[in-house]
């Protein structure tokens, strides 16, 4: 899966996209961030409260308790600030 | 007469704005976003997400279309760099009589900033720069929507 991050995210992990190999046992977009956040040091800082943390799959907002599915991207990011 | 852009370059409003008013309707609402000078800051930096961001843009207008009786709708949001007193975004509604566009218009802006997936960075004069915090005020807006 592809993983695109945005704003604060991006910078606090120093990349704006990566891939991963989805690990069987992911089923949801919250398991699939806890798993990331082992990844180093700065994905843990960058995603360790899902509470300040934002989530599209395929480009459609959902929740961190959305099934991962089949999509291909998941997008992390804070809460919007456009406009 | 439906249209959303997102602009690297300076938004000239009245462009949008004129082509609502040849729709043959009675009413043209619009807002603008103006960026701010919030104690000491010199630009607006905007970062969005290409693709999800034209496509929310887009839904956003259908769902305003869908609610109001329009005759046309549009939103032009910038992103890069904005210096303080440039427009950040226009969103315009036209309609038969004002009702429609000024509650269309609302509407827009609000769910905008609640749902369309951009970011905002303040740049100080100091060369700092800061991300600016989503609001519970703008969550509170767009729910009365809902």
């Amino acid at each position: 899966m592809k993983l695109v991050y945005f704003a604060r995210v991006r910078e606090a992990i120093g990349l704006s996209s990566e891939e991963c190999d989805v690990p069987p046992d992911a089923r949801s977009v919250g398991d699939l961030v806890a798993w990331i956040s082992a990844r180093s040091d700065e994905h843990a800082r960058a995603l360790h409260d899902l509470s300040r943390l934002r989530f599209a799959l395929d480009q459609e907002m959902v929740a961190d308790d959305a099934l991962l599915g089949a999509a291909k991207e998941l997008a992390i990011f804070p809460p919007v600030t456009g406009g | 007469m439906k249209i959303a852009r997102i602009s690297h370059a300076a938004i000239q409003p009245d462009e949008g704005l004129a082509a609502l008013a040849g729709l043959g309707g009675g009413a043209v609402s619009s807002f603008t976003g103006i960026a701010r000078d919030d104690g000491g800051v010199t630009a607006i930096e905007l970062e969005h997400y290409p693709g999800m961001t034209e496509a929310s843009l887009h839904r956003l207008i259908e769902a305003a279309t869908a609610r109001w009786s329009l005759l046309g709708a549009v939103i032009t949001h910038r992103v890069g760099i904005v210096p303080v007193g440039a427009p950040v975004v226009v969103v315009g509604a036209a309609s038969l009589h004002r009702a429609e566009a000024l509650a269309a218009t609302a509407f827009l802006i609000d769910r905008l900033k609640t749902e369309a997936p951009f970011w905002k960075r303040e740049h100080y004069a100091d060369g700092t720069a800061k991300w600016v915090d989503a609001k519970a005020s703008d969550d509170a807006r767009a729910e009365r929507w809902a």
